[in-house]
């Protein structure tokens, strides 16, 4: 059983890498559009990438208001 | 296809759409043609749909001119007619047609896919019909081709809520038949037609038109029930909406 604190750095390591950004600079409650710099196009990708990881299917309705990575963290932990 | 943002279908498009139809058609008949892949040269996707800035700004101009209702309408019309046209050649092509898909495949993007025989999507390929947000349906004949190829359940899904479908999840419903690596689809649509183009023509031409049926009733309603939603006042407001929208998200429902 994973704590909603593991994923949300399961979370932050995937999107450091597919973006190329410092791990160490991602934070919990960081707006990750901001925090990465990504347009929606992007977003789109980085959802992808979510469920190829968690092995889950997000509904991206699900996503609007959702802006940190705890917050996707949550979304996640209720399709896992 | 390579028109930015993510090739849009406008008239200039449409008319490109006509004369491949025409071409693949001559091509056919000719022999000289027996597999076709579209796909788009654009990082972004494979193709976002109608161009809905286009579409807005000419309807607003129309009424400016003092152009009346029914004879928008009847315009709205005639664009409909035109690419279901185009759309129903594709899907009636009597060759092997292949969509490589990956990015960005929705609406009328998405429609245009369901054209083709097969689809071989790449891994960040995300398919969606969001015309519902825009007080609409999809109006250029996709609603009968998904029927055509999932079940019931995935076709409320993706209409009702708008949401995008990945491929592998495409793919596990059906919808997708080749699920390749991010960046391959092309290269392994090549070989899917390479692979076609070693059959005879005539079997192929025959085999076609016995397992791809054109839902025609189906496709003349929805037709239908497009241009009726089109004349509402919400229809007008929500491209207005989405034409003057600063939001950094347009591709997230």
């Amino acid at each position: 059983m994973q704590t909603p604190a593991d994923l949300t750095t399961r979370l932050m390591t995937l999107a450091s890498q597919r973006f190329d950004r410092p791990l160490a600079e991602l934070h919990a409650d960081d707006d990750f559009f901001h925090a990465l710099g990504i347009d929606s196009l992007q977003a789109l990708d980085l959802l992808t990438r979510v469920e190829e990881e968690f092995d889950v299917e997000v509904p991206d309705y699900e996503l609007q208001g959702v802006n940190t990575f705890a917050g996707l963290a949550d979304v996640i932990a209720r399709r896992l | 296809m390579a028109r930015a943002p993510v090739n849009e279908i406008g008239t200039t498009t449409l008319a490109e759409l006509e004369a491949l139809v025409a071409a693949l058609r001559d091509g056919a008949d000719a022999g000289t043609v027996r597999a076709m892949i579209l796909h788009s040269a654009l990082d972004s996707g494979f193709c976002a749909g109608a161009d809905l800035r286009e579409l807005y700004h000419g309807v607003v101009a129309r009424r400016g001119d003092g152009v009346d209702e029914a004879a928008i309408a009847a315009e709205v019309r005639s664009f409909i007619d035109r690419i279901h046209a185009v759309m129903d050649g594709i899907d009636q092509a009597p060759v092997t047609t292949i969509a490589a898909t990956h990015g960005v495949v929705f609406g009328g993007g998405f429609e245009l896919a369901l054209t083709c025989d097969l689809i071989v999507a790449d891994k960040s390929t995300r398919f969606a019909f969001p015309e519902l947000r825009l007080g609409l349906v999809p109006g250029f004949g996709g609603i009968p081709r998904l029927e055509r190829e999932v079940g019931n359940a995935v076709v409320r899904d993706l209409l009702l809520t708008g949401r995008t479908l990945s491929a592998t999840r495409a793919h596990e419903l059906g919808l997708v038949s080749q699920l390749v690596a991010r960046g391959e689809a092309l290269h392994v649509a090549r070989h899917v037609a390479r692979q076609a183009c070693r059959f005879d023509g005539a079997t192929t031409r025959a085999a076609k038109a016995f397992i791809k049926p054109l839902p025609r009733a189906r496709l003349d309603r929805e037709k239908d029930l497009f241009c009726e939603l089109f004349a509402s006042p919400v229809v007008t407001e929500a491209l207005r909406r989405f034409t003057e929208s600063q939001d950094a998200r347009p591709y997230l429902p």
